[in-house]
C-alpha cells in the first residue's frame, strides 16, 4: 500500500495516477510478451537482424518491470525503471538506424512510439514522486453504526423465514 | 423527467428523458422518492458487464409512490400507495416464481432469447441492468415504469422512513439470502469477503442467523470499522494474510462458511493470481477477477459451504476446482429472490431488530449522481452507501 504509515492504515485510494501506473504495468507486460514472441520479426523491421535476442531480452525486461509495477506496494521506483528502459530502447533504435537506412518508415514510427511511451512514463513517475506519503484525509468514524438499535442479542433469532407469497417450498 | 443515463465507461449523466408511460396492463408508474447506487451499478459504470446501450437509465434500488396503474393490476396496487420495488421483475405466476425463485422468473425478461443464448436459459428481468436482463429503464430517475407491478412491489408501513426500508429492494435481502444459503449453525465461523454495502448486510445477517463468529475481510478502514461496530472480527488484507489469520481464528481448520460479497472486480492484490487476472482482463482473455473465489476454496473447511452474492458476469480462469471437489464444498449462489425474504425483513425492521439506515454515508440529489458514482467507486470521503433524492 502506497500510503502505509505507522499510524492507522488507510486503504489505497484508487487515484488517477495509481490507476495510470497500473495501466503502464499492464502495457509493459503486453508489449514484453509481443517482443518475446515476435522478436525475430521485430528485429528485422528495426535493423537488428542478427540481434533478435536483444529484442527478446528487452521483452523480458518489459515483462519483469510490468509485474513489479503491479505487485509493488509503491510502484514509483518501478515506473522510473520503465523510464530508464525507455532510454535504452531509444539508444538501441538509434543504433539500428545507424547500421542501415532500410525500413526507415518503420524505424521512425518505432522511435515515435517509444518517445510517446517515454513521455507517459516520465509524467506518471514524476506525478507519483510528487505525491505526499502521508495518509489520506482522516477516516470517517463509523464505530457507532452497528445497525442493531436494541443490541445484537435481541436480533439474534437464528432463523430465516420465507415470505407467505411463496406457495411452494423448494 | 430527469434521470441518470449511461453513455459508456465512466460516463453517466443526469439528463432529461421522456416520461415513462403505462405500456402493458400489469404496469404501474412509480414516482421515485429515494434511490441508491448499488455496488453492482459500478460494474456497469466500469463497463465490465456486456449488454448496455447508450441512453439506458440506471438504477435498480428505488422506492416511491404509485402514481398510475394499468387495468391489469386489479386492485393489488393502488395509486398513492408507498412501495419499495425489488430489483428483480417477477410475474408471480410461472413455476420459478411459485417456488419462490423470483430472480429466475421465466416471463419477465423481454429479451429472453438473448439470455437463453448467453446463459442457456433465461433469468428474471432486472431494472436498469443490461439488455441481457430485459433492458428495462432503471430507478435512478424521477419516475419509473414497473412491469408486472401487481407482484413486483413490496408495500411498506408508513411508520418506517425511506432510509429504513429502501434497501429491502436489494442489498438487505441480498445479504440475508447470502447468509441463509450458507445454512449457518450456532457453532459456525462465517468469513465474509468484502465490507461494502452487501457485505455489511451479510455480516449482520450472519449474526442474526446465529453464527458463533463472523470475520469481515476488506482493506478500507471505514468499512472495517463499520463491520467491527456490528461485532465482527476484522482482517485488513493489506496488512495481514487472510488465510493465516482465518486459520488462526478457527484452530487451524478454516471457517465453515465463506461468503463472497465482492464478485467480479476483486481488488488487484500483489499476489500472483491478482496480477495474472489483471493482465488477462487487459488482453480480453478473461472477464472477471476471481481472486476471492480462489481464496475461499483454499481456506474453507472441508465439507463447508461457499455462498456467493457477489456478481460475476462472464468467464473466470484458474479456479482450483480440484480442491473444491476433494474438500466436498457446497456452492450456493444467484441473484436475490427478493420477495422470498421481505415479509420477514420488514417485520424485523418494524420490531427494531435492525435499522438498515446504518449503512448510508452520503445523500444528495440526482444532479450530483454522476459525481457520486466516482466517489463511491473510488471509496473516497468514507463513502460506503449513496442515497439519491430525485
Amino acid at each position: 500500500m502506497r500510503y502505509k504509515t505507522n499510524l492507522s492504515q488507510r486503504g489505497q485510494a484508487d487515484t488517477a495516477t495509481y490507476r495510470f501506473a497500473q495501466g503502464l504495468g499492464i502495457f509493459s507486460i503486453v508489449l514484453g510478451l509481443f517482443e518475446v514472441v515476435c522478436g525475430r520479426w521485430l528485429g528485422r523491421l528495426l535493423g537488428l537482424e542478427d540481434k533478435e535476442y536483444i529484442v527478446r531480452l528487452y521483452g523480458g525486461r518489459e515483462i519483469l518491470t510490468g509485474v513489479a509495477i503491479l505487485a509493488a506496494k509503491d510502484p514509483t521506483p518501478w515506473v522510473w525503471g520503465r523510464v530508464a528502459g525507455d532510454a535504452l530502447d531509444i539508444g538501441t533504435l538509434a543504433c539500428g538506424y545507424a547500421r542501415d537506412r532500410d525500413n526507415i518508415g518503420s524505424k521512425v514510427t518505432a522511435l515515435a512510439a517509444v518517445t510517446g511511451a517515454t513521455a507517459a512514463d516520465v509524467y506518471c513517475a514524476a506525478k507519483l514522486s510528487g505525491e505526499s506519503r502521508l495518509p489520506l484525509p482522516p477516516v470517517k468514524d463509523y464505530s457507532n453504526r452497528s445497525g442493531f438499535p436494541n443490541g445484537m442479542p435481541r436480533a439474534k433469532t437464528g432463523t430465516a423465514f420465507v415470505s407467505e407469497v411463496v406457495v411452494e417450498t423448494v | 423527467m430527469r434521470a441518470l443515463v449511461w453513455h459508456g465507461k465512466e460516463d453517466i449523466r443526469c439528463e432529461t428523458v421522456p416520461d415513462p408511460k403505462i405500456e402493458e396492463p400489469r404496469d404501474a408508474i412509480v414516482k421515485v422518492t429515494s434511490c441508491a447506487i448499488c455496488g453492482s451499478d459500478l460494474h456497469l459504470y466500469d463497463h465490465f458487464m456486456i449488454g448496455m446501450k447508450k441512453g439506458d437509465v440506471m438504477g435498480h434500488e428505488f422506492m416511491g409512490e404509485v402514481v398510475d396503474v394499468g387495468p391489469g393490476v386489479n386492485g393489488r396496487l393502488k395509486v398513492g400507495e408507498r412501495v419499495v420495488v425489488p430489483f428483480t421483475i417477477i410475474c408471480g405466476e410461472c413455476e420459478q416464481c411459485r417456488r419462490g425463485n423470483f430472480s429466475l422468473c421465466e416471463r419477465s425478461n423481454r429479451n429472453k432469447e438473448k439470455a437463453d443464448t448467453v446463459f442457456g436459459h433465461t433469468t428474471a428481468g432486472l431494472f436498469g441492468y443490461t439488455h441481457l436482463t430485459g433492458g428495462y429503464s432503471g430507478g435512478q430517475a424521477e419516475y419509473v415504469r414497473v412491469p408486472f407491478a401487481d407482484t413486483t412491489h413490496i408495500k411498506v408501513p408508513e411508520s418506517l422512513s425511506d432510509e429504513q426500508v429502501l434497501f429491502l429492494g436489494d442489498i438487505f435481502p441480498t445479504g440475508w439470502q447470502a447468509a441463509a444459503q450458507a445454512e449457518i449453525e450456532p457453532t459456525d465461523t462465517v468469513a465474509v469477503w468484502g465490507c461494502g454495502p452487501v457485505g455489511q448486510f451479510t455480516i449482520r445477517s450472519a449474526m442474526m442467523q446465529g453464527a458463533r463468529q463472523v470475520v469481515a475481510i476488506d482493506r478500507v478502514p471505514e468499512r472495517l470499522t463499520m463491520a467491527e461496530a456490528a461485532g465482527a472480527t476484522t482482517i485488513n488484507f493489506d496488512s495481514e494474510s487472510v488465510v493465516e489469520r482465518l486459520n488462526d481464528l478457527t484452530d487451524g481448520k478454516g471457517p465453515e462458511k465463506c461468503i463472497d460479497a465482492v464478485g467480479m472486480e476483486s481488488h488487484v492484490t500483489s499476489t500472483v493470481d491478482g496480477i495474472y487476472d489483471r493482465v488477462k482482463q487487459a488482453l480480453m482473455l478473461e472477464t472477471d477477477r476471481p481472486h476471492v473465489l480462489r481464496e475461499m476454496i483454499y481456506v474453507c473447511r472441508p465439507g463447508g459451504t461457499l455462498s456467493i452474492p457477489g456478481v460475476y458476469g462472464g468467464l473466470i480462469d484458474k479456479v482450483p476446482f480440484g480442491a473444491a471437489m476433494n474438500k466436498g464444498l457446497t456452492f450456493r449462489m444467484g441473484q436475490t429472490h427478493v420477495n422470498r425474504w421481505t415479509d420477514d425483513l420488514t417485520r424485523r425492521i418494524e420490531q427494531g431488530e435492525i435499522d438498515p439506515s446504518f449503512v448510508i454515508t452520503h445523500q444528495c440529489g440526482l444532479d450530483d449522481g454522476p459525481e457520486m458514482y466516482k466517489t463511491f467507486r473510488d471509496k473516497e470521503d468514507g463513502c460506503i452507501k449513496v442515497v439519491l433524492r430525485p
